[in-house]
């Protein structure tokens, strides 16, 4: 009779993901069961298949970014560390993380780690700049086919052409943070989760 | 019978007694009798391994004896068996057959409910604080931001895209990651405390040692007491069921046939929720459903058919299967029409609308039984029905069915287990308590199209009985979801970020 949740995770990498991401010992057992839940081959991984299936995220026209964002070597599978690795980078910043100075490692959830995992849904092909098709591609996923070509392209030109400062003709990550300098993101890119 | 029982526990609790298994225990029971030097274990228990005698000298001895207790044993089994069905028969069948109840089952309930009680304060007490179990079951795991598309894409600028846009989009996608409304639906409930049965002990602790004895008594009481009795009396339903509406079928039609097809019906169906230790409560019986009308109600497993048949008689409308399902149809469609549909025909909307159509159009015959989510839920909500139970016409009468997961978890999954697992678990459960709601028939109104109606059936069955109303579709549970869905959002995000200009006049 023992907590089967917790039990299944080893005492020593529970304390390394709680160090890692910040989440309490109940959100994380809570995770899992939610991770081993989603598994339904109990592979103790998840697949491309495995995200689809939950409804809410399959209409989400953003769904096959979001997920590629859990597989980011490009491989099949995303075991429970990767999960609640991207999970963490939504946990809200507290105050008393705020205060901390930039005394060792990053937290997963630093305004420049929610901003970056932002960067990548558009970056498709990794190489750290957001160029013009990607930009077009991104819209397009998010308007279907209710907007013809050009106004897309003349929304990512104006797009480009407010946030570049090298005139490179792409967004890169600094240019992409600069845009949302006096933007609170925070509260956007955070999602509530219950003690 | 008394000595059956005292003989079980013995042997189960002189060996390794936490496994459920009866026959395990005193399969043990009978390697350490034979351990011991003692030449034979109880007869009695059946399925034993003979003893195999130690040495040549004593084979000759050793066999006589052997018959000579084989005997003994098979005469004291035989005993014990009349005793047993004697029992059975007077305090079980014959009362389902008037219909009576003698109050055996109402005290075990009474047991049952103390037990469970003293088991939530004692798991209650023991846990200690940061743990609280109220939070994993009754409480998500998130607090989710249900704020719509306009809201969320911050409306204070001229519309028009913005980087910033892809943030809602990604919140809303790992908040479903993170919890969603749907696959909970197809997977059991979780209990808030626990109810002494290993397959619910997801979250609990050992607490004390009492609370494992109790557990351990549980798992005696209702592997070798209840679960023999339950297989006996859904053994003696079916067959009642076969043998009774064949033969109610041999006879003319008449106002007879239909009584006698009645009695027949509901006794079976009386003895086989008694094997299942049901108790139902049904609600406002003066809604109860007519001939000529449809029932609708919402699903959560086979038994549903079960409860409400104990209560009244139904046309059933279903596939046509193999096997026992497929004998008990035959059977029972000899006595009184039900509507059995091969597999081919189902796939024909118009036929089988036609078929139906007919049925409720002689109102001699019994109202029809539909469950138009079309597949099991778990009995939190309700899922989409679909509209084509509502096309046909006619007066539905809507029924709420609610189980109390706290005495036995009533939902099936499919996927994870087959009939046969399925029902064993149903035996072994503590008992199956559920509501029953009869409401008010509704017709469909004026200009109201069959989709509205079946909204509005559904509404008023998730309200009676307490459950989450899903737009969701049950079919979700196999296969993919529309394209349309992620279509809709597309189209609303476009007219935001264009505002009143224009968009493709593309055909949806």
């Amino acid at each position: 009779m023992g907590s089967q949740a917790s039990t299944l995770l080893r005492h020593e990498e529970l304390e390394e993901i709680k160090k890692e991401t910040g989440f309490s010992h109940s959100q994380i057992a809570r995770l899992y069961k939610r991770f081993t839940s989603l598994d339904v081959n109990g592979v103790g991984a998840l697949s491309r298949e495995d995200f689809l299936r939950i409804p809410e995220l399959a209409i989400n026209p953003l769904g096959d970014r979001i997920i590629s964002a859990f597989f980011p070597e490009g491989e099949d599978e995303a075991n429970f560390r990767v999960f609640i690795r991207i999970l963490a980078r939504f946990r809200p910043i507290s105050d008393k993380e705020k205060s901390k100075d930039a005394k060792g490692p990053e937290p997963l959830n630093s305004r420049s780690n929610k901003l970056r995992f932002a960067f990548q849904l558009y970056d498709l092909d990794k190489d750290d700049k957001i160029s013009r098709s990607e930009l077009i591609q991104v819209l397009r996923m998010m308007v279907g086919v209710n907007i013809s070509e050009e106004q897309l392209g003349v929304m990512a030109d104006r797009t480009i052409q407010e946030a570049d400062e090298d005139g490179d003709g792409a967004i890169s990550f600094t240019e992409f943070v600069k845009v949302f300098e006096k933007t609170g993101i925070e509260q956007k890119m955070s999602i509530q989760f219950l003690d | 019978m008394k000595e059956r029982l005292g003989r079980v526990e013995h042997s189960g609790r002189g060996t390794e007694a936490n496994r459920g298994e009866c026959r395990e225990a005193a399969a043990a029971a009978a390697l350490t009798f034979r351990g011991l030097g003692l030449r034979s274990a109880p007869a009695a228990l059946p399925g034993l391994p003979g003893d195999r005698a130690t040495s040549r000298s004593d084979l000759h001895r050793g066999s006589l004896e052997r018959v000579r207790r084989a005997m003994d044993g098979a005469d004291l089994a035989g005993k014990i068996l009349s005793t047993w069905l004697t029992l059975v028969l007077g305090l079980i069948l014959l009362p389902s057959a008037f219909g009576v109840s003698l109050g055996i089952s109402e005290i075990y309930m009474k047991i049952l409910v103390k037990t469970l009680e003293w088991a939530t304060i004692r798991i209650e007490k023991g846990t200690p604080k940061e743990s609280v179990l109220k939070n994993s079951a009754s409480v998500g795991i998130i607090q989710r931001d249900e704020s719509p598309m306009e809201k969320g894409l911050s409306g204070l600028r001229g519309r028009d895209f913005e980087l910033s846009d892809v943030f809602y989009f990604s919140k809303k996608g790992l908040e479903a990651i993170v919890e969603d409304e749907v696959t909970q639906r197809f997977s059991s409930e979780e209990l808030v405390s626990w109810n002494l049965l290993t397959r619910t002990n997801i979250n609990f602790q050992y607490i004390s040692l009492r609370l494992t004895m109790v557990w351990v008594l549980g798992v005696l009481v209702r592997y070798c007491v209840l679960l023999p009795l339950r297989v006996t009396l859904a053994f003696i339903g079916i067959s009642l069921l076969v043998i009774g509406t064949t033969l109610v079928g041999q006879l003319p039609d008449s106002s007879l046939k239909n009584w006698l097809s009645e009695l027949v019906h509901l006794t079976c169906c009386r003895i086989c929720v008694r094997s299942l230790s049901g108790t139902i409560h049904y609600h406002n019986k003066q809604y109860r459903p007519q001939k000529g009308g449809i029932c609708v109600a919402n699903h959560t497993s086979p038994i549903d058919v079960l409860i409400l048949t104990t209560d009244g008689c139904y046309a059933m409308v279903g596939q046509v299967h193999g096997g026992l399902m497929g004998i008990i149809q035959r059977a029972m469609v000899k006595a009184c029409p039900h509507v059995w549909f091969e597999r081919s025909e189902m796939k024909d909307r118009h036929l089988v609308t036609k078929r139906l159509k007919e049925h409720i159009a002689d109102k001699k015959k019994l109202p029809i039984l539909i469950f138009p989510e079309g597949t099991c839920i778990n009995n939190t909500s309700v899922m989409m029905f679909k509209k084509g139970s509502f096309e046909i016409g006619g007066t539905i009468h809507p029924v709420a069915i609610k189980y109390n997961p706290q005495f036995g978890d009533a939902f099936w999954n499919s996927s994870k287990y087959n009939m046969v697992s399925y029902l064993l678990r149903m035996m072994t459960s503590w008992a199956i308590v559920c509501d029953v709601w009869y409401m008010p028939p509704m017709t469909r109104e004026e200009g109201e199209d069959a989709v509205q109606f079946a909204n509005r059936v559904k509404s008023a069955i998730a309200v009676q009985g307490g459950l989450t109303e899903l737009p969701w579709d049950g079919g979700l549970k196999r296969g993919k979801v529309k394209d349309t869905f992620k279509e809709e959002q597309q189209k609303n995000y476009s007219k935001m970020i264009v505002g009143n200009g224009s968009l493709n006049s593309e055909s949806d």
